[in-house]
């Protein structure tokens, strides 16, 4: 019993260890609240190299600063509710074609998590797809899935998982 | 003995220890065979007699008598009289006896037959202090197989992912290896970013898993003794779900390097790649059968995740599965005639059984979310994660269903387990 007590130490050691250096840690590009409205115009939406009139990436009040769309459960289908937030992203990304950004495919917790490693990948196709059909450049966009491993709420409700299932653009 | 030794000196070196694994019976069998494990005499570093009186109620096939119980305490079968262990409706008893030597113990011990009075079997064993803990497994392992034909699978390790969460919702993760009872946790590599799909060598000495740790899925494979770490498999997009074939040459991979996962096999000598599968749609989570002839996965070429199987040559793959809509992450068990993998049963994710020449399927699992299946060497208990009280644990389940534990930290989630090959002594 002495080997486990001084795990259980060791491991509450460590675990002090980790709170001191969680702050090495990347952070995942946090969803950017509900901004609804506002927003501005963009000329000739998905037409090749059209000038972003809109506001900026930082403006909350801009469609730009929703960063994060959501997926129906084993689905990579872009839902309606998310074409307008990545046309704005679209126009935006087609009008500087020097920023580049990486879109993240997530999953939520069910199933087996290489088959969510892969279905990520196909969120981030398809988001990566969706902004090349509005004119912006392949080159411009990178993709990486994470599957299940980086939930936005690590909770395990139908809540969760709808906030789970998400692709991500990372500016 | 001298291999074990060498073995465990190289892994002190090299690994750091880790928090324990607590296990904990949630559900016994009924039927199973009394035994009287009888603590031994002489001193030693570990309870011998408790370690092989635990594993044995593990496996679900046998049923330990508590000491307090115990009329008596032989250490030999001259000091043993039947009549006390007949009167307690004993079938089965093992005495033994643990003497220090010079440069470390001297283990020996004997399983009888209570109604026949005779011996079934017994050895002797020299070892080193640390050694001891391995022996009593081993001495598991011969008094299942003396008692049930079938090859024990005590001896062996567990391989498995371990996730901290910090306050701000982080994640610490490591993979660890643990003896099959959850002791000994040893730190295998640990990062801020997901690893994950640990997979055994045939001979258990390495691993191979997929680490996020340059912000993209690689895979590694990694020495569990040396701790010497190869990156094998860096391509663009995937690179997931490795699998060692049974000759421990090759690895069947998953790689979307060519726009979607496809699977493919890749020589470890040579890194030189064969593409098994060509389909835009997923195909993941190859797993070989025990003959390394064919290779089975998850694809959802038909809509839903189901299980598939093509020759480890490439060629058309002929679906497996046809119960329910999702079924994935399938692995045989080393006889080839059975396939556990995750099942949607409703709105539950739960680990199925299905029996390869019969086709009859069952499950095997009570959670709503459980996932990563494999069975044991033996093919007697299928190891699984799950979740329970809020956080990620394990349980191992005899593979007829009917006894299962749990294996749980003391914080934080674990997941992902695989049970090793048999160790090579």
């Amino acid at each position: 019993m002495s080997t486990r007590k001084l795990a259980w130490a060791a491991l509450a050691f460590s675990a002090l260890l980790f709170v001191g250096c969680s702050s090495m840690q990347s952070s995942e590009e946090a969803p950017v609240g509900d901004a609804t409205g506002g927003g501005g115009a963009y000329g000739s939406a998905g037409a090749r190299g059209s000038q972003w009139a809109g506001g900026s990436l930082n403006d909350p009040s801009s469609p730009l600063s929703k960063r994060v769309v959501y997926f129906e459960y084993d689905s990579a289908e872009i839902v309606s509710e998310s074409r307008d937030v990545l046309r704005a992203h679209g126009g935006y990304l087609a009008g500087n074609r020097s920023t580049n950004i990486t879109i993240e495919g997530h999953c939520d917790e069910r199933g087996s998590r290489e088959y969510n490693l892969a279905l990520g990948e196909r969120r981030a196709q398809t988001v990566k797809r969706f902004l090349e059909a509005e004119g912006v450049s392949g080159g411009q966009l990178a993709i990486i899935s994470y599957g299940e491993e980086r939930p936005a709420d690590s909770g395990h409700s139908e809540t969760a998982w709808a906030e789970n299932r998400r692709g991500v653009l990372v500016y | 003995m001298k291999r074990i030794l060498l073995f465990l000196l190289l892994w002190g070196w090299h690994l750091t220890a880790a928090a324990g694994l607590t296990i904990e019976i949630t559900q016994g069998a009924e039927g199973a065979l009394p035994i009287a494990v009888v603590p031994f005499g002489g001193s030693a570093p570990e309870d011998v007699a408790a370690i092989v009186a635990s594993d044995l109620k593990r496996s679900g096939r046998f049923k330990p008598l508590p000491t307090s119980d115990m009329l008596a305490r032989p250490h030999s079968k001259a000091e043993v009289d039947f009549r006390d262990w007949r009167a307690l409706k004993q079938e089965s008893l093992v005495v033994g006896q643990v003497n220090q030597t010079g440069s470390g113990y001297q283990i020996q011990f004997e399983l009888l037959d209570v109604f026949r009075g005779e011996s079934l079997a017994g050895y002797q064993f020299n070892t080193s202090a640390r050694d001891v803990r391995p022996t009593a497994h081993h001495i598991a392992d011969l008094i299942y197989e003396a008692l049930t034909g079938e090859r024990g699978a005590f001896a062996t390790r567990i391989a498995y992912i371990t996730g901290l969460r910090s306050a701000d919702g982080k994640e610490r993760v490591a993979l660890q290896v643990a003896d099959s009872d959850g002791f000994n946790p040893q730190t295998i590599f640990s990062s801020n970013e997901p690893v994950l799909s640990p997979a055994w060598s045939p001979d258990g000495r390495r691993l191979a898993y997929v680490s996020f740790e340059n912000r993209k899925p690689a895979i590694y494979v990694q020495d569990v003794y040396s701790g010497q770490r190869e990156r094998i498999a860096d391509f663009s997009g995937i690179n997931g779900a490795p699998a060692w074939s049974p000759d421990g040459r090759s690895l069947a991979i998953t790689l979307s390097k060519d726009g979607n996962p496809d699977i493919f096999v890749m020589d470890v000598g040579s890194r030189g790649l064969r593409a098994i599968t060509r389909h835009p749609s997923i195909d993941t989570e190859p797993a070989w059968s025990p003959d390394g002839q064919h290779l089975v996965f998850t694809s959802d070429r038909g809509g839903s995740p189901q299980i598939y199987r093509v020759s480890a040559a490439g060629g058309e793959p002929q679906r497996v599965t046809f119960d329910g809509k999702y079924n994935a992450r399938a692995s045989y068990s080393a006889d080839g005639k059975r396939l556990t993998m995750v099942t949607r049963d409703g709105g539950e994710f739960r680990i199925g059984v299905l029996d390869v020449a019969s086709k009859a399927f069952r499950t095997v699992s009570e959670g709503n979310l459980d996932e990563s299946p494999s069975f044991a060497p033996n093919g007697s208990m299928i190891i699984y994660a799950a979740r329970a009280q809020g956080r990620g644990v394990l349980y191992a389940v005899s593979a007829d269903g009917r006894t299962r534990q749990r294996l749980a930290l003391d914080i934080g989630d674990v997941r992902e387990p695989v049970w090793s090959p048999y160790s090579k002594r």
